[in-house]
């Protein structure tokens, strides 16, 4: 809502500013024009012809900019509407198990009488990764950078994608018919951020972790139950659980529940969306061991969502750090922490307290705030808060590249 | 008496819990209703000049109609002028309440203050909060201490301007002060908390700005009267890394430069190590250890401190597995009457089936409460 009035009042900006540009010659054109009519022409009757001209030259001119406001309208609109498509197709390498290629997720900006689409929120804008069975790679940044959002169109779970390629075991989940996407569900699943709310008040506890192992028939009728027990123990929930309802368990143990819903389905990939955000130190603790035990035991591999950095520098074997909708570094958990490149990276990586008053922090200290999704600056879309930014930054985007083998920045500082 | 083991009450229990509790708090409701009562009831004095704030066996209990709750149980420390305490603890285990109840801000009538003192020291005269009256109270919240709250999303009004909320407090406790001059304190406020257009922002309204810079507001509120305590609630918590990081910073400036001091409220013990001079360890309702942050982060003393330390992973330390504290915190209604951490403690001794431990001083600053450090006080 607030990014459309922004973009709203931002429009009215530019036509104000193309209006008074536009009217400025002409004032200086009609100036010339009166003093050299009169001293040309003194007779009655051609003054008045001169007069009619005049008029005549000034509607034409009206009619002008009216065009050329159009135009710029025109133009603004195209470019807020404008949508990038292209990407180079990548072929499958069998030791990744998830492969994104410039994966883009635009959420149109719905405005007026017939609710035309007037610009896009660009979530997710080109990311490109690649996730190695068994391992786990945590996603960090700022909230409303789009974290969430790509673990979600990885997913296929807020619509259709806008742009890019997610392969998942090397076929485009995009390209799935409802009944293979059916089937695909139990081999991606996800752990959702809030305990409290991703939970059914109505269902007792074996059913919400039962129901979907029985709709896709995973086990046979009468090992169900014991499957169900196996995974609630596994997750360190009791069997006599299972007739309970969600509000008589505390945070950690319906995080527990949302965990053995998404294992249930003995899946291959998890997307874990800030399962330890909304619980407490000590809680988190005990989750974390959880994940990373189940990790071993069911050799999963996980897409770890957070924007607390010293849980994904715990759990995570790789590092994506995003911006805007931008992957702007990725690498190894070791490279990223101990040779963060990326002076976003550098910026948030001192942010962190450290709990030992002995160590005081050289902070990178930010400026302002994280721009709006819904019209990013041009160029390199953190030069706004960049210390290091040149003029190059605010007109060219930068393009991926690799530094170090498996290490992925994207910033002109690194261009040579 | 509940019933223990499922902590289900029948409607004639629960009415006859409600009206017991009535009785203690219309009582209580009483006293703190009482007008014009002289200002010397309320006056006390200091153990130490130095402090800013003093706490002394506070007691605030909750009067559900499940029972009694008691929220905070007992809990002693000082504020010293011109440094920042740092109160830490999980959820539920007491540290709002010990603010809201300094601040008079109690979900009133079943929240009360039982017992104990809360000695504010306002320069020359010294108030007991505790037992002082709404009318009294009023003239001190706001001008003496102040606090800035966890969500700045819902702490400012939406249908007011931002000038306008930032007015009212110089408004209400400098009276007959011209409404220019007011403004231009509020201005200098504004641009004092690092609001880069103060004059644009004093006429906007909460929603045009973003979490940062509501904090923001909030801080130029709190700090309007340069009160002597600020006390900050969870004040990051609601924010992003790189924002905390510049709202930290902005308090720790602006703290010297009014020389005020914080108590400052978090579950983060980064937080905490980078801005305390003192620490103040909560678990359930009661001080569980205190020192300066030096002592607590260098030689953490009990098993729950140790606990907590060891269970946030940290930047470049690389550990395989994370330590947990097993268990759960025991039910606020029935507490036991051990030591509270007993069922938890994977340190514990036999003595500990004892009453609960008092405070052992380990340094002259550093106290904790744990029968492992009865021996010391015993060869002394």
């Amino acid at each position: 809502m607030a990014d459309e009035i922004k973009n709203a009042a931002e429009e009215e900006e530019t036509t104000v500013a193309t209006e008074t540009a536009v009217a400025d010659p002409v004032a200086e054109e009609s100036v010339q024009e009166a003093p050299a009519a009169a001293a040309e022409t003194p007779a009655q009757g051609e003054v008045v012809m001169s007069e009619e001209e005049r008029k005549a030259a000034e509607k034409a001119e009206k009619q002008r900019q009216k065009e050329e406001l159009k135009r710029l309208k025109e133009e603004a609109r195209a470019k807020a509407l404008y949508v990038d498509k292209s990407y180079d197709p990548v072929e499958y390498d069998p030791q990744y198990i998830l492969m994104v290629n410039n994966l883009k997720k635009y959420f149109p900006i719905k405005d007026g009488v017939f609710a035309r689409t007037v610009g896009y929120v660009r979530a997710v804008d080109g990311v490109t990764f690649n996730l190695k069975r068994g391992t786990t790679m945590g996603l960090v940044g700022e909230s409303g950078c789009g974290k969430t959002t790509t673990g979600r169109v990885i997913l296929r779970l807020s619509g259709e994608k806008t742009a890019g390629q997610v392969l998942f075991n090397g076929e485009e989940v995009y390209d799935k018919t409802p009944a293979e996407m059916r089937a695909l569900r139990t081999k991606m699943q996800i752990v959702f951020q809030d305990p409290f709310s991703s939970l059914s008040p109505r269902l007792p506890v074996g059913e919400i972790i039962g129901e979907a192992v029985r709709e896709h028939k995973l086990v046979p009728k009468e090992e169900y139950n014991d499957y169900i027990d196996d995974i609630m123990d596994k997750c360190g929930l009791q069997p006599f659980h299972k007739y309970r309802y969600p509000h008589e368990f505390s945070g950690g143990q319906r995080q527990r529940i949302c965990i053995a819903r998404a294992l249930a389905l003995n899946p291959e990939f998890v997307v874990c969306d800030e399962p330890v955000s909304a619980l407490d130190v000590s809680i988190q603790a005990q989750i974390i061991n959880l994940l990373k035990e189940l990790q071993e035991h069911f050799k999963l591999t996980y897409l770890f969502i957070s924007h607390d950095l010293s849980v994904v520098e715990h759990i995570s074997d790789s590092v994506g750090v995003m911006y805007l909708g931008n992957l702007v570094e990725y690498g190894t958990t070791e490279e990223i922490f101990s040779n963060p490149l990326h002076p976003y990276t550098k910026a948030l990586f001192s942010a962190i307290p450290v709990p030992d008053p002995t160590v005081k922090m050289n902070r990178i200290i930010l400026e302002g705030s994280i721009p709006s999704p819904a019209n990013p600056p041009e160029g390199c879309k953190f030069h706004t808060r960049c210390p290091y930014a040149t003029e190059e930054c605010k007109h060219v985007a930068p393009c991926q590249r690799e530094i170090e083998p498996g290490h992925y920045v994207v910033c002109h500082l690194y261009n040579k | 008496m509940a019933h223990k083991d499922n902590g289900y009450l029948s409607a004639k229990e629960s009415r006859r819990i409600s009206r017991e509790n009535k009785k203690v708090t219309d009582k209580l409701e009483k006293q703190y209703r009482r007008k014009n009562v002289p200002e010397d009831e309320f006056l006390t004095k200091l153990d130490n000049p130095d402090n800013a704030l003093e706490v002394r066996d506070l007691h605030t209990y909750f009067f559900t109609d499940m029972g009694v709750v008691k929220s905070v149980d007992g809990i002693s420390f000082d504020v010293p002028i011109g440094k920042t305490v740092g109160i830490v603890g999980e959820s539920g285990c007491g540290k709002s309440v010990t603010s809201l109840s300094i601040m008079q801000l109690l979900q009133r009538p079943q929240g009360q203050i039982v017992s104990g003192e809360i000695r504010l020291n306002t320069g020359d005269k010294v108030y007991d909060i505790a037992k002082i009256n709404a009318q009294t109270v009023q003239k001190l919240r706001g001008r003496y201490m102040s606090m800035i709250f966890q969500e700045p999303m819902t702490s400012l009004n939406p249908v007011f301007r931002i000038g306008d909320q930032v007015d009212e407090v110089l408004q209400l406790h400098f009276p007959g002060v011209p409404l220019d001059q007011i403004k231009a304190r509020t201005i200098e406020l504004l641009n004092m908390a690092g609001i880069a257009n103060a004059e644009g922002v004093y006429r906007m309204f909460p929603h045009e700005l973003s979490g940062g810079m509501r904090q923001r507001v909030m801080i130029a509120i709190a700090l309007a009267c340069s009160p002597r305590l600020i006390i900050a609630d969870e004040p990051t918590t609601a924010l992003d890394v790189t924002i905390q990081a510049q709202i930290l910073d902005l308090l720790r400036n602006l703290k010297d430069k009014i020389n005020s001091s914080i108590m400052l409220i978090t579950h983060d013990l980064g937080v905490i190590a980078e801005m305390a001079d003192y620490v103040v360890v909560m678990y359930s309702g009661r001080i569980v250890e205190q020192g300066t942050a030096e002592e607590i982060f260098a030689h953490p003393a009990h098993p729950y401190t140790i606990g907590l330390m060891a269970s946030k992973p940290v930047v470049g330390k690389k550990i395989d597995k994370l330590y947990s504290i097993p268990g759960k915190v025991p039910n606020p209604v029935n507490m036991p009457d051990y030591c509270y951490f007993r069922d938890r403690c994977e340190m514990k001794l036999d003595r500990c089936n004892g009453e609960y431990p008092c405070e052992i001083n380990i340094s002259p600053t550093h106290k904790v409460s744990c029968y492992r450090f009865y021996d010391k006080k015993e060869g002394e």
